[in-house]
């Protein structure tokens, strides 16, 4: 083998051994590289129990509640699966809506909420005018309503 | 097969080769910044949930990409010098080096400016982020270790092999959003076309054509001092117009 | 506070100022910077040049 090729097969041999090695620390490390956990994950008991940590998902449809002083808010965060309510108190980001992606940092009290000491929105990738976005829903409810006027042919 | 690359790999041929080649680049780059500007503002609509906020991505995502993109160029370039011992490479991979650390930190200032309205933080330790973070730290390791090193062609070694190891994390960017919780969102670009209206689509890719351009045209600018500096007792140096007068 | 209540009501200024300003001074400075380097080693290399010169005469 030529010199040249010689270090090139030792270049190629490092990146492969660095690539792997980060991966498997990666790999271990993965709850902790994850920014938050999910409702789930919390149903299953995987998120810490005595201290502070974040939780991720949708805004569950009707569940955001305004308390009389106008700062304290009480909303359950979905993952569709399983849901969390939470309780914050403080000025909510622009983004924060019925529907929409929310993390939330707090702990989980003996009275089963999260007392959520930050709340951050999550925005999704997908951008269009607002005319568009307005099509877009009027599709998807008159698909709604089609798919369940529509009698369902299996009995 | 007739074209002998290694022709335009030495630095006698590429000096002026782009001397010539940079003007056209940075005309070009000013002439796409000016209509992806004026996409992007005048004809490009406000997004639905955004409002005008999201109008960060047409500098934002090209910034983010090409620091990226430069970081594998750089590796490359230092990869080959390495292998073939040319000297036209490492003074390449030294030449890309700040341009695409201020391309990251362009990605990482943007981002921020973007996180604080929409998202309600500045800064967030998710892995998008950070690993972004990391690869400027990177660009910043490459050159602070390329300077300290006295003899320019243990410099360039050491430095490349700096590069070549630190490639490992740019797959870990652009994949994080896919690998983890993260609160940065998924990919608007995907192999299945883009999440995006047409008139916003072309501001992001005109103004990314433009950073492209803006980016060769300031390499070849600055490996042209780095390549007189580094043959400066060779005789076809001593023999340039520009040293002459 | 009163920065959050500023960007919400000039959300372009916002923009303009906060990211493309910053970026295309980056741009700027980043060109001045490889002129200049470009000035000062053509300097260099003349002086180089001269010195070679007078010493051959």
């Amino acid at each position: 083998m030529k010199p040249r090729q010689k270090r090139a097969v030792y270049i190629v041999v490092a990146v492969i051994a660095v690539g792997l090695a980060v991966g498997l620390v990666l790999n271990a490390l993965k709850d902790n590289v994850s920014l938050y956990f999910t409702p789930t994950d919390v149903h299953e008991k995987k998120a810490p129990q005595d201290r502070s940590f974040r939780i991720g998902g949708l805004v569950q449809e009707g569940s955001i509640k305004r308390e009389g002083d106008g700062l304290t808010v009480h909303f359950m965060i979905t993952d569709l699966h399983q849901s969390l309510p939470v309780i914050y108190k403080g000025i909510l980001p622009d983004l924060f809506k019925e529907g929409k992606g929310v993390v939330a940092q707090g702990k989980m009290e003996a009275d089963g909420l999260m007392h959520a000491s930050e709340v951050l929105a999550k925005h999704d990738e997908n951008y269009m005018p607002p005319e568009a976005a307005d099509a877009l829903k009027k599709a998807q409810t008159a698909n709604a309503a089609a798919a369940s006027a529509v009698p369902p042919v299996v009995k | 097969m007739a074209i002998n690359w290694f022709k335009y790999s030495a630095p006698t041929t590429f000096y002026p080769l782009a001397g010539k080649l940079i003007p056209w680049f940075a005309v070009s780059a000013a002439i796409l910044f000016a209509a992806g500007l004026y996409i992007g503002f005048v004809v490009a609509p406000a997004d639905a949930t955004q409002g005008e906020f999201y109008r960060i991505i047409f500098i934002h995502v090209p910034a983010s990409i090409i620091s990226m993109f430069l970081y594998l160029v750089m590796a490359g370039y230092a990869a080959l010098g390495l292998i073939f011992n040319t000297r036209l490479s490492s003074m390449m991979a030294s030449a890309v080096a700040p341009t695409g650390a201020l391309f990251a930190f362009i990605s990482l200032w943007t981002g921020a400016l973007w996180g604080k309205p929409m998202w309600g933080a500045w800064w967030v330790w998710d892995a998008r982020m950070t690993s972004e973070l990391i690869l400027l730290f990177l660009y910043l390791g490459f050159i602070a270790l390329h300077a300290s090193i006295e003899d320019p062609r243990r410099a360039d070694r050491a430095a490349a092999l700096l590069a070549i190891v630190g490639s490992v994390n740019v797959p870990i960017i652009y994949f994080s959003v896919k690998w983890w919780n993260t609160l940065h969102q998924g990919s608007t670009i995907k192999y299945s076309g883009t999440s995006m209206h047409i008139a916003m689509q072309q501001a992001m890719f005109i103004m990314m054509a433009a950073c492209w351009l803006y980016a060769i045209a300031i390499t070849l600018m600055r490996v042209r001092s780095i390549i007189l500096e580094r043959e400066r007792n060779s005789k076809w140096v001593a023999q340039l117009i520009e040293v002459k007068s | 506070m009163s920065l959050d209540i500023w960007m919400r009501e000039n959300p372009l200024t916002y923009v303009w100022i906060g990211s493309y300003a910053v970026a295309f001074l980056v741009f700027a400075i980043e060109i001045f910077m490889v002129i200049h380097k470009r000035k000062i080693t053509l300097d260099q290399l003349r002086m180089m040049r001269e010195a070679d010169e007078s010493k051959e005469e």
